[in-house]
């Protein structure tokens, strides 16, 4: 069971809650959910209750991630764009946090199932659509014609418009799960490799070196990995409210 | 930074520092789009642009099911919009590549910073 590789994804269920026969268990998932919010949470006050002028190294931190998302919506979506600003930095740090949190050993990676990377994407594009048809009404659907197309060809590529704006979600919260999901699988197997190499004596011990300096290569890439995902999420996140903000243009 | 100040002079002291601090400060990444595809180049982007290729087609072909499931036209919906989300997902690539002109088309070039057009 130690080196199944899947194992580490399964759901339990810590409190099971049965409401008109619909499952509202509290699971493993649920907790490291609150975890992560937790987490989050109170690295973010901790970090900025002191309020120094000259922060301290973890209120640079808090900070700097500020500052981060702050630049990257501005620069994707315009000042006016700032309005989404909590939105954006609560998707960040949530995604961020439970990518990190499940670098833990024996802790559960929230984001590598796609129900919750899919949640968070509908979220965003839920807000894309709500915003753009509550600020531009009808005129937002000229995000789905292009200019200077023939007439004859603009059925189809409003089709394919359309198609390729729906495949934003899945391609959005695809891209985070499998990220997770493979990188956590590959992971368990390298670091498994050691185990069992090394009960064939000896000999399998020196040749458990090269797994086991896979292992510690690929922990460094899942971090870069962990951040880079919650950063690509962000920054489609802005993009997809650039799109709310100024269709057409 | 070794430079000599005046005791008092706090506003040299802050330029100097101000300097200081931007030589130190490596350079800031101006493109926001991509600079995911630099760090693990290769397997990123390739991680990037096959998603959403394979999201064209699977949102094509549950549109075409879901169509098909409604309004009982088996298979046409499903043919149709599967090619549908071919060329959505040839769009989404190339769109994602830079190569194409985002979402709102055209008028978009020139000063309007935008991370696709890179």
């Amino acid at each position: 069971m130690a080196t199944d590789p899947i194992h580490q994804f399964e759901i339990s269920r810590i409190i099971p809650i049965e409401i008109g026969g619909l499952d509202f268990s509290f699971t493993n998932s649920s907790a490291f959910m609150v975890a992560t919010v937790a987490a989050a949470g109170a690295f973010l006050y901790l970090t900025t209750s002191s309020r120094g002028l000259i922060p301290s190294r973890l209120q640079s931190i808090s900070e700097m991630t500020y500052e981060f998302i702050a630049s990257m919506l501005r620069d994707a979506a315009g000042s006016q764009g700032m309005r989404f600003f909590p939105l954006v930095f609560s998707l960040f740090m949530f995604v961020l946090m439970a990518n990190l949190l499940g670098m833990f050993p024996y802790f559960f990676t929230v984001t590598s199932h796609i129900v919750v990377t899919f949640a968070l994407a509908i979220l965003v594009i839920g807000t894309v659509l709500v915003y753009g048809f509550w600020k531009h009404g009808f005129g937002f659907l000229k995000l789905f014609v292009p200019e200077g197309v023939p007439a004859v060809l603009i059925p189809l590529v409003v089709a394919i418009e359309i198609v390729s704006f729906l495949s934003r979600p899945v391609s959005l919260s695809v891209r985070l799960f499998a990220n997770m999901l493979a990188g956590h699988i590959t992971l368990k197997v390298f670091a498994g490799f050691v185990t069992s190499l090394g009960a064939l004596g000896v000999a399998g011990a020196t040749g458990a070196i090269l797994p086991l300096a896979m292992t510690v290569a690929l922990t460094g890439l899942e971090f870069l990995v962990a951040f880079l995902q919650a950063y690509v999420f962000a920054v489609l996140t802005c993009m997809y409210l650039n799109d709310a903000l100024h269709p057409g243009h | 930074m070794a430079k000599q100040h005046k005791p008092g002079d706090l506003d040299g002291r802050r330029r100097g520092l101000e300097e200081a601090l931007a030589a130190r400060r490596p350079k800031k990444p101006e493109d926001d789009g991509h600079a995911n595809t630099r760090g693990v180049s290769g397997y990123g982007n390739a991680l990037r642009l096959s998603s959403e290729f394979i999201a064209g087609i699977v949102v094509g072909a549950g549109l075409g099911w879901f169509i098909d499931r409604m309004a009982g036209t088996s298979p046409w919906g499903l043919i149709v919009f599967l090619l549908l989300g071919f060329g959505a997902g040839v769009l989404n690539v190339l769109r994602s590549a830079g190569q194409v002109a985002e979402f709102g088309a055209g008028a978009r070039e020139g000063s309007d910073a935008d991370p696709e057009e890179k």
